[in-house]
């Protein structure tokens, strides 16, 4: 490069030595530095203006949690607390009533773990075997039943909800945790599949054929070579799992009973419950506290979150 | 130790095929078996439980007749159309903003895409509260001095997709935008540069030039919107309910009503084979294409 | 079946590394590899040649068990290995892009496969060490394959064959990803290492140069089919047929066509090859005459050599050593290697000769050599 570059300037000043007189009257030296000119103007100006449109809802969720009744009646929902209260959040969080229980959202929460942790390490569990043995160990049909898990990520889960009723209670799972799990495992596959068979496909298979001839099996290949090297796309399908699952409401709402509803499901009910006074602040509390985990991931995670959603939305 | 013949076929890479049986399992038995029985189904007279007592078509014909399937179908038409362009448009345009070389592309892009994070029950309970009559947006614009301004979508039958909308597009769009902006990067430095040499204006680059060269990622786009548009039932659960009245319901939420609450299975299946016939009519034609496409390649 | 089995018996397979029978691969209809027959011997560094997608690559995947063969049998060092996994094959293998393990260690790449095969703790050390002395490796045993440059990555890649102990070598163009420099030093090294191990080697590459300086025979593999399979020196000099005089030399041999009459060849020049070797006798008189650029004389040399003609001197391109000038023999194109003295220009008339004996003739239909 910095070759080819050296005999090019050397050969500016040669050029223009000719026509100086000409030359000197156009523009010379430095360009000028255009800051700010109308295009740029528009660019920023239209940007901030959907920024705002992205960011007030945040901002009044914010501020309405954190003001008493009083003021929320008398006052302007984008204007910040006269007085701060931390109330709401301690009564979003212990003592909310959804149904019959009244001890807030923080049982929701454990559920919701509950619910998340398993399930996201056995669905990336299963879809990181399944992308390795598509890619590395094919076998008659493979591509055929990943055709057909690719093309199920797009059946509406209303056409199959029922009929999985059905198979969790015969497996005596319905209304469990763990029959949401498995559920979470099964319609979680088909795009962790794909990103785990996109990223080991795009690994060199001069890798996969070292570790044959070095006597590595199938269960060897995998955990020592290859898992150690996934770690980027372990982070991301964990980042889309977990928030997948932990935003899930169809699901939990069908699959689970009161007392192992996720959090999505309780804040539902509290906030669209029927009987009692509104608390405004408490549901924006609430609604705060169950926006948490995702939002805790999605800000500390970067552009990996962009990454994830870039690699499972473009390569399908 | 050296074998003097062929491993059998079936247990050839055994391991391959017991390791890939989940994978099996969910595309024959749940995505295959799960919506076949459905389908099936639709022609019975299940209520409570589901029976195979068939009945042809009428499922059907009560389903097309129940004036909430045709709201329903209405509204996700209306909201569908509505939320793809605009969901597309903004899409298109954040992302050839953030293009722009601008400082803190970053943070921009940070806050457009973080409501995409929540969930659509987070996502529909702010919005309500923003809509509320008595405390949000027609509270503020009156208290400002417009005291005959209303916008009251969330109790208005006409207006209730409108909050439909600006919630949706406000979780959704981001998505759009980071995939589109992934799209513009992709492309060749030197088309560019062939289209400043050449003394073309930047917008009509864009629309000309670039635009077109983004057929792949706005179809990617569009299935992925669809798909979204389609299954729509959280964020309504949570904003509006369906109401007032039904005048916000969706094919969606009829489908979990009626099999879970109104006990009236086979009507519950008949409308969500519809739904499953709408997305086959979205998604055949999508991959015959790509299928195609790749093959003249 | 039964003949196969016959050929088996050890004492046909005595002094034979590794012999392939009958062996071809397809992928459908796609045959890509077709009824290959080939002997290595004992301590030979055999390089398999040719241009992108002949096979070549196919094969030697095959040969290590990477590839299951649709037909046809493989023995390595005596032993019936076509159905046994490559690990069990008794070879070592390095691949282009030298597919070190990124995650673990130098010393752990070089022992990953002697720990797969449970060898005792003790005998990985002293292999792994033996190696590294080998291919100077010591110093970057504890560092991670980013760590190092493309040069130390490859001889990383052969210290993985190496610590295997195995008979046999495969090298799956092991110098492409280098630059020039570093792959001509490899090159030398593994010349060296060949001396000094004396297993065998099977070495896969496009570059001529790697397969000449090399090989002691050169397979050279189109369509999945081997076109000649000698030492370098006869492959250089008596081409097998037109598409590997073709393929070997840079630039190509010139390759003229006419008419042969007796001793007589008419075409583009007229010439008496009396004095060159046939190894069969014209089937018509269709043929084509080859030349190599390097073996045409020029000037006052060229005048006591019994072929003659005058050719119109169109490029020159000086490379130092020598001069590459591409001239017009009547309405055919002749490219000639001069020394890096002599002084052509564009539009002079050159006057070339050469021997019988230097030049290579094919019969034009079937493209074998006569």
């Amino acid at each position: 490069m910095s070759d080819a570059a050296f005999p090019a300037r050397a050969a500016t000043p040669a050029r223009t030595a000719a026509p100086r007189g000409r030359l000197l009257d156009g523009p010379a030296g430095v360009a000028p530095t255009r800051r700010m000119n109308p295009k740029r103007i528009m660019v920023y100006g239209g940007l901030i203006v959907f920024s705002l449109y992205y960011l007030l809802p945040l901002w009044v969720m914010v501020m309405t949690s954190l003001k008493g009744m009083p003021e929320i009646r008398m006052g302007n929902i984008f204007a910040p607390p006269m007085e701060i209260t931390f109330e709401p959040w301690v009564k979003a969080w212990s003592q909310a009533c959804t149904g019959l229980n009244c001890d807030g959202l923080s049982r929701g929460f454990f559920n919701s773990v509950a619910i998340t942790v398993p399930a996201t390490i056995l669905s990336i569990a299963v879809a990181a075997v399944n992308g390795y043995a598509l890619v590395n160990w094919r076998f008659k049909g493979s591509e055929v039943f990943f055709t057909i898990l690719i093309f199920g990520a797009f059946i509406p889960y209303q056409v199959m909800i029922y009929p999985i009723v059905i198979i969790l209670r015969e497996m005596g799972l319905m209304g469990s945790v763990w029959g949401l799990v498995l559920v979470h495992v099964v319609f979680g596959m088909p795009i962790i599949t794909l990103l785990f068979r996109n990223y080991f496909s795009s690994l060199p298979p001069e890798l996969f054929k070292a570790a044959r001839v070095d006597g590595a099996g199938f269960w060897g290949i995998f955990l020592r070579v290859l898992v150690p090297m996934s770690l980027p796309i372990f982070t991301v399908a964990v980042i889309l799992q977990v928030t997948g699952i932990w935003n899930d409401f169809l699901f939990g709402v069908i699959y689970t009973r009161p007392d192992s509803y996720p959090m999505t499901v309780q804040l539902n009910n509290i906030v669209n419950s029927v009987q009692g006074v509104r608390e405004y602040n408490v549901n924006m509390a609430a609604t705060l506290l169950t926006g948490l985990v995702p939002l805790t991931i999605y800000f500390l995670s970067g552009k990996l979150f962009v990454r994830g959603i870039a690699a499972g939305a473009v390569k399908g | 130790m050296a074998r003097s013949g062929p491993p059998l076929r079936l247990f050839q890479n055994w391991q391959a095929k017991l390791a890939a049986t989940p994978m099996i399992l969910t595309a024959l038995v749940v995505f295959i078996g799960c919506s076949l029985w459905t389908v099936v189904y639709s022609f019975t007279n299940s209520r409570l439980l589901p029976r195979l007592d068939f009945v042809g078509l009428s499922q059907y014909e009560r389903l097309w007749s129940t004036p909430r399937w045709q709201v329903s179908i209405e509204n996700l038409a209306i909201y569908g159309i509505c939320a793809l362009v605009l969901t597309l448009a903004i899409g298109f345009l954040l992302a050839v903003l953030l293009d722009q070389k601008i400082r803190f592309e970053d943070g921009f892009r940070t806050i457009i895409l973080f409501p995409y994070a929540l969930s659509f029950i987070v996502t529909g309970v702010v919005w309500q509260w923003i809509l509320n009559p008595d405390f949000g947006l027609q509270h503020i614009v009156r208290s400002m001095g417009f005291s005959g301004f209303t916008f009251d979508p969330l109790n208005d039958p006409n207006l209730v997709i409108l909050a439909l909308l600006a919630a949706g597009i406000w979780q959704g769009a981001g998505l759009t935008t980071v995939i589109m902006l992934a799209g513009l990067r992709g492309i060749d430095e030197d088309v560019w540069k062939a289209a400043r040499v050449d003394g073309i204006a930047t917008w009509k680059t864009y629309i000309f030039i670039i635009l077109p060269m983004m057929k792949p990622v706005f179809a990617t786009c569009i299935v992925l919107i669809s798909a979204g548009i389609i299954k729509l039932y959280d964020l309504v659960v949570a904003l509006t309910r369906g109401g007032p009245g039904i005048a916000s319901e969706v094919p969606a939420k009829y489908v979990y009503d009626y099999m879970f609450g109104n006990q009236n299975l086979g009507q519950g299946f008949a409308a969500s084979t519809m739904m499953l016939a709408a997305v086959l009519a979205i998604i055949i034609p999508f991959a015959l294409f790509r299928l195609g496409r790749k093959r003249h390649v | 079946m039964a003949q196969a089995l016959r050929a088996a018996a050890p004492t046909e397979l005595d002094g034979i590394s590794v012999s392939i029978r009958d062996l071809s691969l397809s992928y459908g209809s796609v045959e890509v590899l077709g009824d290959l027959n080939l002997d290595v011997q004992d301590g030979e560094f055999l390089v398999l040649l040719g241009a992108s997608g002949c096979g070549k690559s196919t094969l030697l995947n095959c040969i290590a068990g990477l590839q299951p063969a649709t037909e046809g049998q493989i023995f390595i060092s005596g032993q019936n290995v076509t159905w046994a996994e490559p690990s069990e094959r008794g070879i070592g293998m390095v691949f282009q892009s030298y597919a070190l393990y990124p995650q673990m260690t130098v010393e752990g790449n070089l022992s990953f496969g002697l720990k797969n095969a449970r060898v005792p703790k003790d005998e990985i050390r002293r292999r792994v060490a033996r190696a590294a002395e080998t291919l100077q490796l010591e110093p970057l045993l504890k560092r991670k394959p980013a760590a190092l440059s493309g040069g130390q990555r490859q001889r990383v890649a052969i210290g993985r064959a190496l610590v295997r102990d195995v008979d046999v070598f495969l090298f799956d163009e092991p110098l492409s990803n280098l630059d020039a420099k570093l792959r001509a030093e490899l090159r030398v090294e593994l010349k060296r290492l060949h001396q000094n191990l004396g297993n065998t080697m099977i070495y896969v590459t496009h570059d001529q140069i790697e397969a000449m300086t090399l090989a002691d025979r050169i397979a050279i593999m189109r369509g999945g089919k081997i076109q000649q399979l000698a030492s370098p020196d006869v492959i250089y000099r008596k081409p097998a047929n037109l598409y590997v005089a073709g393929f070997i030399g840079s630039p190509p041999m010139n390759l003229l066509p006419g008419r042969l009459e007796g001793n007589r060849f008419t075409g583009p020049l007229v010439a008496d090859v009396t004095g060159y070797d046939f190894t069969t006798r014209p089937r018509g008189p269709e043929v084509v005459l080859g030349i190599r650029p390097e073996h045409v004389r020029t000037g006052a040399a060229a005048e006591a050599l019994p072929i003659r003609a005058e050719a119109l001197v169109e490029v020159v391109e000086p490379m130092g050593a020598d001069t590459l000038v591409w001239a017009q023999l009547g309405q055919t194109p002749f490219r000639v290697r001069m020394d890096g003295e002599s002084r052509v220009r564009t539009g002079d008339r050159l006057s070339i000769g050469f021997d019988p004996a230097s030049l290579s003739l094919f019969d034009a239909a079937s493209e074998t050599r006569l």
